[in-house]
């Protein structure tokens, strides 16, 4: 490749030797020579140990997978020290997962075993893993997660860190296949969600709890007020004439939601504040269809602190949903198919998670939340209301 | 499409392919020059205890990572990089102050972009750049990944040292809507990265912005027997006819297909992507009845040996597969397995947990749902299902122009600014999509039919239509 300060590409001649709209690289070229052998001709799969995966195609061949676990954010450093590892037990090939994981495929059983051996011996200097190698079937691999503090403009909570901290307390369950279920993990670090949160069985949230500081010199010069008002989807937002004659906008509080939604279309409007941030729990999602449709997760716990650098409150909280459902649910049983048979009034009652105004919805469509029914159970929420309105 | 004669460029088994030797930047000293003790008494430039916290613990570092990364660019120097060596020491300290402060320090956007491109760069700046000046730009290099995320070894490493040379050597792999990206780059270092990547490593950029964005699968025909079409074909395919879509932003706001070769969705299309297509099948389940015998006899584990980590008793046929079938479409009589195919929704639940026993059927293609997104703003949507099964075979003519196109124009025409697929979908209504794409309307578009009786009826399909005549009307009924 080039080199220098603009390398090959010519700045008075940029259209030289131009190429655009390649696209990708072609995939066939960049799988191991059995998976091309057996492309489309797989017959069944096992998962033969925990992070290790054999699959069989019509031909009687067999491939071996080996999965591993790691941040997404890595460095050229790290990469390379994947390709070493490849190169010595992969023929040069390697795979990753939607979920960040890290696959090795190999062509025996043996040479698995040995390489989840090398992998798992792999530690950085401060002690941590490079490459844990666990993942598969019902275990909880690898957490999908969005920038935060690393490189975002909204965020409500850094990314890497609280998943770095949740997957710590989380690592046995990482490296076994011990639960009734997949149980699935992620986070966004805002509400635009880049990382789609919406349908995990375990989701963290973070989210912002004050309206827009309001920037009265950056919205008349940067921002197309118009556009900034029409974003708020509560319209709380008014466009104003400040007393000294600026153009801007005036923020209705009580009607505003935090969303940020302003401030993606205006930078005048930053929705960051360190006292009022933190992350919210939503729980019982799925993107499955396997037995029940896909589901949404729903919030149960509004808002944690952003308590850095290891956010207690929020690894306890989930890992305390992680071992009443590792413990209650049926085989088979995601965590919102648990809360749905057991009703959500005894998941709440179970885990420990206190049931709070903030969790009746009263946004569009709310009404759909609410119980139409006289099936209920007991708990002590429910006792709680009978004694306010003097019932018992 | 696609770079002619090239669709094998790092094709390993081909003769005279590109190999990381041929483009390499940096030299075999260069890359390995520090050592284990250098990298533990490594002192970042600025204090970052919060940060070393997080070193702590099992699961992998990634602080360790960037420390390693910063001790491999310091002893690199200037005079080996394009931007400053510093640059994840001055990331860690700008982290170190975010966990102080528990608020970002990256400003707000910044247009920034390759010629020609409204898309595939996002641009960033710091805003604390007097304290952390190797991090004053650190934009974003979007980079087009290979389907099912396969490399090699070459091409990783050619990408590590573009990374490093031009860029902060900090990427993600992959980032959240499934593209290579280069963490951390100036101004002046797109355009050299851009001609890098498209004449060295054969690339494109991928999608952001009001644009198609990145199309992706999951890994399918290559290592999957669930899969239903070639989902690496054709999310390449697609990928390859809407480059002009992907690069020039000309929607009302982002547009994601994503393709999944099976109901277990494990590229989550139906929650992440405006159009998502699903693999499914129109005949049969395949059934191997001598394999239903060893998992009913305990020879092969439940569920692909994914359970085996807890003891969940014998395998009991009826209670974990016939009587967890949605449809209750199955039966065991002790001795033969039996499925009731035209009652089956495919959920995948029995195939699932008798892989080595039950295959997905032979006569194969896509559901296509449309409309998923986050919440922002009205609420996050799932998809809808709006076309139960259709072929899915090269070149996909037929979906690219009995489907894509007309929501394309549909949603071009229509759609308001920052108005995503499914929203454009809750304003104007099913009944306006059917109209768009020519289909009738089905019972599996909903979950149930309407309870309000509130039907907006077309003046054509009442008698006499709309217009009325008080006069006549009074003749019937005097004030």
């Amino acid at each position: 490749m080039s080199k220098g300060k603009t390398g090959y590409y010519n700045p008075q001649k940029p259209q030289e030797g131009r190429i655009t709209d390649v696209g990708p690289v072609h995939f066939m070229q960049m799988l191991p020579p059995i998976l091309r052998k057996n492309y489309g001709q797989w017959v069944s799969h096992r998962v033969l140990e925990p992070g290790i995966l054999m699959h069989v195609a019509e031909s009687g061949d067999k491939v071996y997978s080996v999965r591993c676990g790691g941040a997404r954010l890595m460095t050229s450093e790290h990469i390379r020290e994947i390709c070493d590892i490849a190169d010595k037990h992969s023929g040069g090939y390697v795979r990753f997962t939607t979920r960040n994981n890290i696959e090795f495929i190999v062509d025996s059983e043996q040479k698995a075993k040995d390489l989840k051996k090398e992998l798992d011996s792999r530690k950085f200097v401060a002690g941590s893993h490079k490459f844990p190698v666990g993942g598969t079937g019902n275990s909880i691999t690898n957490i999908v997660h969005t920038q935060g503090w690393i490189h975002c403009h909204t965020p409500a909570t850094d990314a890497s860190g609280p998943v770095k901290v949740v997957m710590d307390e989380l690592f046995d369950y990482f490296k076994s296949m011990t639960l009734p279920a997949k149980l699935r993990i992620s986070l966004a670090c805002c509400l635009n969600m880049c990382g789609a949160v919406h349908c995990s069985d375990i989701a963290m949230l973070g989210y912002h709890r004050k309206p827009p500081a309001i920037d009265h010199d950056a919205i008349g010069k940067a921002c197309e007020i118009p556009l900034v008002v029409a974003a708020c989807p509560l319209y709380a937002i008014k466009p104003i004439t400040t007393e000294d004659g600026k153009k801007s906008v005036s923020v209705n509080v009580e009607k505003c939601m935090y969303c940020g939604n302003c401030y993606t279309m205006c930078l005048g409007l930053p929705l960051a504040d360190g006292a009022g941030d933190g992350v919210a729990l939503l729980a019982g999602g799925k993107i499955s269809n396997r037995i029940s449709k896909p589901k949404f997760s729903k919030v149960v716990v509004p808002i944690l602190p952003n308590n850095m650098p290891r956010w207690p409150e929020v690894v306890s909280t989930i890992k305390k949903m992680v071992e009443v459902y590792a413990k209650e649910a049926n085989k088979y049983e995601r965590l919102g198919d648990w809360a749905e048979r057991i009703g959500w009034e005894k998941f709440f009652e179970k885990c420990g998670i206190e049931f709070s105004w903030h969790l009746l919805d009263d946004y569009r469509l709310a009404y759909d939340t609410f119980r139409t029914s006289t099936q209920f159970k007991y708990t002590e929420h429910a006792w709680a209301v009978s004694k306010a309105v003097g019932g018992i | 499409m696609g770079i002619p004669g090239q669709e094998k460029l790092w094709d390993k088994e081909e003769k005279g392919h590109r190999t990381y030797q041929d483009v390499r930047i940096f030299t075999d000293e260069q890359l390995k020059n520090y050592t284990e003790d250098e990298l533990k008494s490594f002192k970042n430039k600025h204090d970052i205890p919060m940060m070393e916290e997080l070193e702590k613990g099992p699961w992998p570092s990634f602080v360790s990572d960037l420390k390693r990364e910063a001790l491999h660019r310091r002893k690199l120097g200037q005079e080996n990089l394009q931007i400053a060596p510093e640059v994840a020491e001055d990331l860690l300290g700008l982290m170190e102050l975010s966990y102080k402060e528990g608020e970002t320090h990256w400003k707000h956007g910044g247009i920034v972009g390759v010629l020609g491109y409204g898309g595939g760069v996002i641009g960033r700046y710091c805003d604390q750049q007097q304290k952390f000046p190797a991090i004053a730009h650190f934009h974003t290099v979007r980079v087009a990944q290979p389907g099912g995320k396969f490399y090699t070894s070459d091409y990783l490493r050619t990408f590590a040292d573009i990374a490093e040379y031009r860029g902060s050597g900090i990427t993600n792999l992959h980032g959240s809507t499934g593209d290579m990206v280069i963490l951390g780059t100036f101004t002046d270092q797109l355009e050299p990265i851009f001609f890098d990547l498209t004449h060295d490593l054969g690339v494109d950029l991928g999608g952001s912005g009001s644009n198609l964005r990145t199309p992706s699968d999951c890994l399918g025909p290559a290592r999957c027997e669930f899969t239903c079409y070639d989902t690496l074909d054709m999310c390449y395919d697609m990928t390859l006819t809407y480059q002009d879509e992907l690069h020039r932003p000309a929607f009302p706001y982002k547009f994601k297909f994503k393709f999944d070769g099976c109901p277990n969705g494990c590229v989550a299309s139906i929650a992440r992507s405006d159009m998502a297509f699903i693999g499914t099948w129109k005949d049969d389940i395949r059934i191997n009845q001598d394999a239903v015998q060893e998992y009913v006899a305990n020879k092969i584990p439940r569920d692909g040996g994914g359970m085996t980590g807890r003891d969940w008793g014998p395998f009991d046929i009826k209670a974990e597969i016939i009587d967890l079938c949605p449809t209750q479409c199955m039966q065991w009589d002790g001795k033969k397995l039996s499925i009731n195919n035209a009652e089956c929704n495919r959920c995948m639940h029995c195939i699932n947990a008798m892989p080595e026993a039950l295959r997905v059927g032979k006569d194969t293609g896509v559901s296509i749902l449309l409309g998923a997104k986050a919440p922002i703003l009205e609420g996050a949507q799932m998809s809808v299902l709006t076309v139960p099964f259709m072929y899915a075979k090269k070149p996909y003519e037929n979906i690219k122009n009995s489907v894509v196109s007309k929501i394309f124009d549909w949603w071009i025409e229509e759609g308001k600014n920052r108005e995503r697929l499914g929203e454009l979908i809750q304003r104007m209504g099913l009944k306006t999509l059917i109209e768009v794409l020519g289909i009738p309307a089905m019972p599996q578009m909903v979950k149930e039919p309407r309870s309000n009786p509130y039907v907006f009826f077309k003046e054509e399909e009442v008698p006499g239509g709309f217009a009325r005549d008080i006069d006549d009307y009074r003749s019937r009924h005097p004030k």
